[in-house]
């Protein structure tokens, strides 16, 4: 599954913000087929690793790659051209434009033929078809998780973030949010989720990261860390 | 519950109605205006009223996207008008305002939305952007300073005096017959000027892409950023064709009234600020429905509420009709009439 050279990647990358040290030291690699994780609780630097990845934080030291280029440095824009795209946190649509604008604004910086991303994504959510002409903001909550992972396809990335999937939701849609997440992996996408709901992250991951202020402690794979009792105790919420 | 508030809001209809009936009477009884005179008060009401519409978009416009009220666009709008009387003030010298007044007004036409454009791209450069980050009061206030700095830079440049364009050709000022309606010649130019510059203004932020981007931008920036859209360009954008409307409105307002002066922005500013507050601010038919209504109001307001009063010289009032309609619109429906929600809602 794993190719040689890691899509995403960080090598010993640290952040401030003002005198404040907040990423410590981070290295991952995400690989290319892979649903990686990166597990966390609250003011762990999840947020701040997406942001780096983004180029709006910019590591004080440390590298960022995607496919083997460093990107620090480049502008948001220059980095979602890369093929990063994020499904971000509590969905984020374009309310007020149709849901066919905001698949359509998904993929504002390419320049090919979109019309094939948009016909996969359509057959993969064949609920959106009939909502195309709706405004993003009458739709249901599932519905609106659809749009906004098809946004994000749309730019056809090599890596997919996740930020909080389950943030906020019914847990019929948290499990439905992580259906989402495995079939978009399996049609080919590289998927990296930044969640604090472990278990639920690691039922569906290849690798997890747990990060603990600003540095990993533990990176293993899913069913490793599953099986951890360091990790099942600290984050698996079982009382040890 | 607001016991008061519920007062006005009876008071101010029952005032409404008293005088519309105290008119109704005065016409019943053959002292009031006539049906022509009350024809010219609509026409002539739309036409003000589409020009307020066309100012009223670059404040909703600038509103949408950085949610605060440019006070500096009504010099916008005088700017445009200012350069436009210069270049038509020189056709007219040259004779081509006379032989060929169709490309003579569009040769002002254009210089004055280039101005308009220009001013309001640098007003946003150099007094905006470094703010951006600031709470909404400060760019707010930063706006009526800018405003005073455009009128007196514009008084100190070119006097203090009104300027007035060369008059309109004949076949302006005579009526023409629409619909069997007579319409002064230049009413009607303004109002087809302003509906045509609208629906071109509708489809461009519609249809293309920058106008797709502003309504990304308008929504949400962190997220339209992450679409790989560029914010800080499409706010440049944003305050350039809200420029270019107030440049097609500084020609429009000379073929209404022909005079331009330093102080010519101040008060069709603060209308079409009206206007825009009126239709509901962040949105743009709203903005241009806002004006016509406020030009309407001001137009008919007059003589159908006041004059019922028996108040004399009532077209003297506009303004207070105007900024009355204002006050009524936010006590009954402060969204405005257009208003869906107030985007600082969706902004949060």
């Amino acid at each position: 599954m794993a190719s040689s050279r890691p899509v995403l990647e960080f090598r010993n990358v640290h952040t401030h913000y003002g005198p404040v040290h907040i990423l410590k030291d981070v290295s991952l690699s995400i690989y290319e087929g892979q649903i990686v994780c990166l597990l966390g609780g609250n003011a762990s630097g999840k947020t701040t690793t997406l942001k780096t990845v983004l180029g709006m934080v910019v590591p004080t030291a440390g590298e960022v790659l995607i496919e083997g280029e460093v990107v620090n440095g480049w502008r948001t824009a220059q980095i979602v051209a890369r093929g990063v795209s994020m499904v971000p946190e509590n969905r984020r649509l374009f309310k007020r434009m149709t849901v066919r604008e905001n698949l359509e604004i998904g993929a504002y910086l390419r320049k090919d033929d979109t019309s094939a991303d948009y016909e996969r994504i359509l057959d993969m959510f064949p609920r959106l078809k009939e909502r195309l002409g709706q405004r993003a903001g009458t739709l249901s909550g599932g519905e609106q998780q659809m749009v906004a992972v098809g946004r994000a396809l749309m730019a056809r990335p090599r890596v997919l973030l996740m930020d909080e999937p389950s943030m906020g939701l019914a847990p019929v849609l948290v499990a439905q949010n992580f259906d989402i997440i495995r079939q978009i992996n399996e049609a080919g996408t590289t998927v990296f989720v930044v969640e604090q709901n472990a278990n639920m992250a690691l039922s569906i991951a290849d690798y997890g990261y747990v990060l603990q202020t600003g540095k990993i402690v533990l990176a293993d794979t899913a069913p490793n860390l599953l099986a951890n009792p360091e990790m099942r105790q600290a984050y698996l919420g079982e009382v040890g | 519950m607001d016991t008061f508030l519920w007062i006005v809001r009876v008071g101010a209809i029952i005032l409404l109605i008293w005088g519309v009936a105290g008119t109704v009477v005065q016409g019943l009884s053959g002292q009031g205006p006539t049906g022509e005179a009350w024809r010219d008060l609509v026409v002539a009401g739309i036409a003000q009223g589409a020009m307020y519409g066309l100012i009223a978009l670059g404040y909703s416009m600038v509103y949408g996207v950085l949610g605060f009220i440019n006070f500096a666009h009504g010099e916008v709008f005088m700017s445009g008008g200012m350069v436009g009387f210069f270049v038509a003030n020189y056709l007219w010298e040259v004779r081509l305002w006379e032989t060929n007044f169709v490309l003579a007004i569009l040769l002002v036409l254009l210089s004055s939305i280039l101005t308009s454009t220009l001013v309001a791209v640098i007003v946003e450069r150099i007094a905006y952007r470094p703010l951006r980050a600031s709470p909404r009061l400060i760019p707010l206030i930063t706006s009526i300073g800018i405003s005073f700095f455009l009128q007196y830079t514009f008084a100190g440049l070119f006097g203090v005096a009104v300027k007035n364009y060369p008059p309109p050709p004949d076949s302006l000022r005579s009526r023409v017959s629409l619909l069997g309606l007579e319409i002064e010649g230049s009413k009607l130019l303004v109002i087809v000027v302003a509906v045509a510059t609208m629906v071109g203004l509708y489809l461009f932020v519609e249809k293309t892409r920058t106008g797709r981007s502003i309504r990304a931008v308008a929504e949400d920036k962190e997220i339209a950023a992450l679409m790989g859209i560029d914010v800080n360009r499409t706010i440049v954008a944003t305050f350039a064709v809200g420029g270019a409307m107030a440049g097609v409105a500084g020609t429009l307002w000379a073929l209404l009234f022909r005079g331009v002066s330093f102080i010519t922005g101040f008060l069709p500013g603060i209308k079409a600020f009206t206007a825009a507050v009126l239709g509901g601010i962040g949105n743009l038919p709203g903005a241009m429905a806002g004006g016509v209504l406020l030009g309407l109001f001001e137009g008919v307001g007059p003589q159908l509420v006041l004059a019922g009063f028996g108040i004399p010289g009532v077209s003297q009032l506009k303004d207070v009709v105007a900024f009355t309609a204002l006050v009524l619109v936010l006590i009954f429906k402060p969204t405005g009439l257009f208003g869906e929600r107030l985007s600082a809602e969706d902004r949060a």
